[in-house]
């Protein structure tokens, strides 16, 4: 039961393992979604040769221009509305960018009823407080612009 | 005396740097961003930005990782300042590359016990709040005031870069109440004393309030929040620096991961700018990690610092141009 002063404690072991995992799924998914996008194999909504002409608009004014010009959609396409266009290269990028945002809920989660069931409550109500608080960024609920 | 030549020839190598950044080329590239219209015809050299931004994060990334700084806080003001894409996306991919140097680095602080998830747990659960009502407030304001605003803090960056000292192991006579009852407290091995170090913290609620702040700017500005991170764990919360070091990094992929949702709910993504940027960085700091060996820190450092000074006025001057006053 002895456990060296200097090592990590057994929660903070399994966050890191679930979070380099996370890391490296996302990551090497990324390289691959984006070399689809890149080569064409899976054709992206914006033309690669016009999205210049895109990114220097505010976010709002880009919205408005790529659902005028290719979406057709009646409302424009923020929050989770990118999983609808996976089809396409350049939305599919979103997954693995999604990926890497959401693995910290994951492992806030992971860690929780270990930290319950040794009593340690406040770290525990923290740890669901936490991945709470990330979830309703994560959710699309709160929005503003301009 | 050899020091000081160093110290000179980095300032005068920083200024030349910084002189070829405020260059009508550069210029021309960011006054383009605000003026021109949408094109009706497509760009056939496409490849092109991406493959600038590439280098320059490549660049980048090796200077993040000699001067002691993170990749977000380089990030958004120069790719901002210099580059034609608008600040809202260069926010959003600002942020997406500080979550993932911290998400690469933090595994291994945490399994090697230098990141402390006691410590982070409370102090990320302040500043991500905090993060998505900055990132909430950037994405309101007009652009010109966050421009100004970012101008401002990235100054103010510098000044915490001159001024702010460290403290190996700071001394901290009792842990208060707080960080007593949270256990956040730890141990680790320091090998080039080959000490077991046993530390505590103190000044717990003032420290908690400060990330109030720190959370906000990291939201609004997508900067990451290291440079801010570290003084406040180490000097007002008395962590050690490597423990305030790893848990500042770790505590980024906390921080970030929220507002990194609103600028992604949002539409502040496009991967061909996201994308580049991030492999870019994480080769440069790959390559800087083993120039570390040889690489004279005296000399990045002042250079990291001229450079932030001169893309902090940068931003300034964009946002006061915006409102029809002219700085240079």
């Amino acid at each position: 039961m002895t456990q060296n002063n200097t090592q990590a404690t057994k929660e903070q072991v399994l966050y890191a393992d679930v979070l380099e995992k996370g890391m490296y799924a996302g990551l090497l998914l990324m390289v691959i979604t984006f070399a689809l996008y890149v080569m064409r194999i899976i054709p992206p909504i914006v033309p690669r040769s016009e999205i210049s002409a895109y990114w220097s608009m505010p976010v709002h004014d880009y919205l408005v221009a790529i659902n005028t010009n290719f979406l057709h959609w009646e409302t424009l396409p923020t929050g989770w509305s990118w999983v609808k266009l996976l089809g396409y290269g350049d939305f599919l990028n979103f997954m693995p960018v999604a990926i890497l945002s959401g693995i910290t809920i994951v492992c806030y989660l992971v860690i929780a009823p270990g930290l319950f069931g040794r009593g340690d409550k406040a770290m525990g109500i923290m740890a669901l407080a936490e991945a709470v608080i990330l979830s309703l960024a994560a959710s699309g609920l709160l929005s503003v612009g301009h | 005396m050899q020091g000081n030549i160093k110290e000179k020839a980095g300032m005068l190598f920083a200024s030349l740097m910084c002189a070829i950044m405020l260059s009508p080329a550069w210029a021309l590239a960011s006054e383009v961003a605000e003026m021109a219209p949408v094109p009706a015809v497509g760009d056939a050299d496409w490849w092109k930005w991406p493959l600038i931004l590439l280098i320059v994060t490549f660049v980048m990334g090796i200077i993040a990782v000699l001067g002691g700084v993170g990749g977000g806080v380089l990030f958004v003001p120069i790719i901002g300042g210099f580059f034609p894409f608008h600040l809202d996306f260069v926010r959003g991919a600002g942020l997406l590359v500080a979550l993932c140097g911290a998400l690469a680095a933090g595994p291994g602080l945490l399994k090697a016990n230098l990141a402390s998830l006691r410590l982070a747990m409370p102090v990320a659960l302040i500043a991500s709040t905090m993060a998505i009502v900055g990132a909430m407030v950037g994405l309101a304001l007009p652009t010109h005031i966050v421009q100004l605003a970012l101008g401002g803090t990235i100054l103010g960056i510098v000044a915490i870069m001159l001024t702010a000292k460290k403290s190996t192991v700071p001394d901290v006579p009792q842990a208060d109440a707080l960080s007593s009852a949270l256990r956040i407290t730890g141990v680790f091995y320091e090998p080039t004393t080959k000490e077991e170090i046993n530390w505590k913290i103190h000044r717990t609620i003032p420290g908690l309030f400060t990330f109030i702040i720190i959370g906000f700017m990291a939201g609004m500005f997508g900067l990451g929040a290291g440079w801010a991170n570290v003084p406040v764990l180490n000097l007002m919360m008395g962590a050690p620096l490597k423990i305030s070091v790893a848990t500042s990094k770790f505590l980024l992929s906390i921080t970030d991961t929220s507002a990194a949702w609103i600028y992604l709910n949002k539409g502040c993504v496009i991967p061909m700018m996201v994308v580049p940027s991030l492999i870019g960085i994480m080769l440069g700091s790959f390559v800087g990690v083993r120039l570390l060996k040889v690489a004279k820190p005296t000399f990045i450092r002042w250079m990291v610092i001229a450079i932030l000074l001169f893309a902090g006025l940068k931003a300034v001057q964009k946002g006061l141009s915006t409102m029809g006053i002219s700085l240079f």
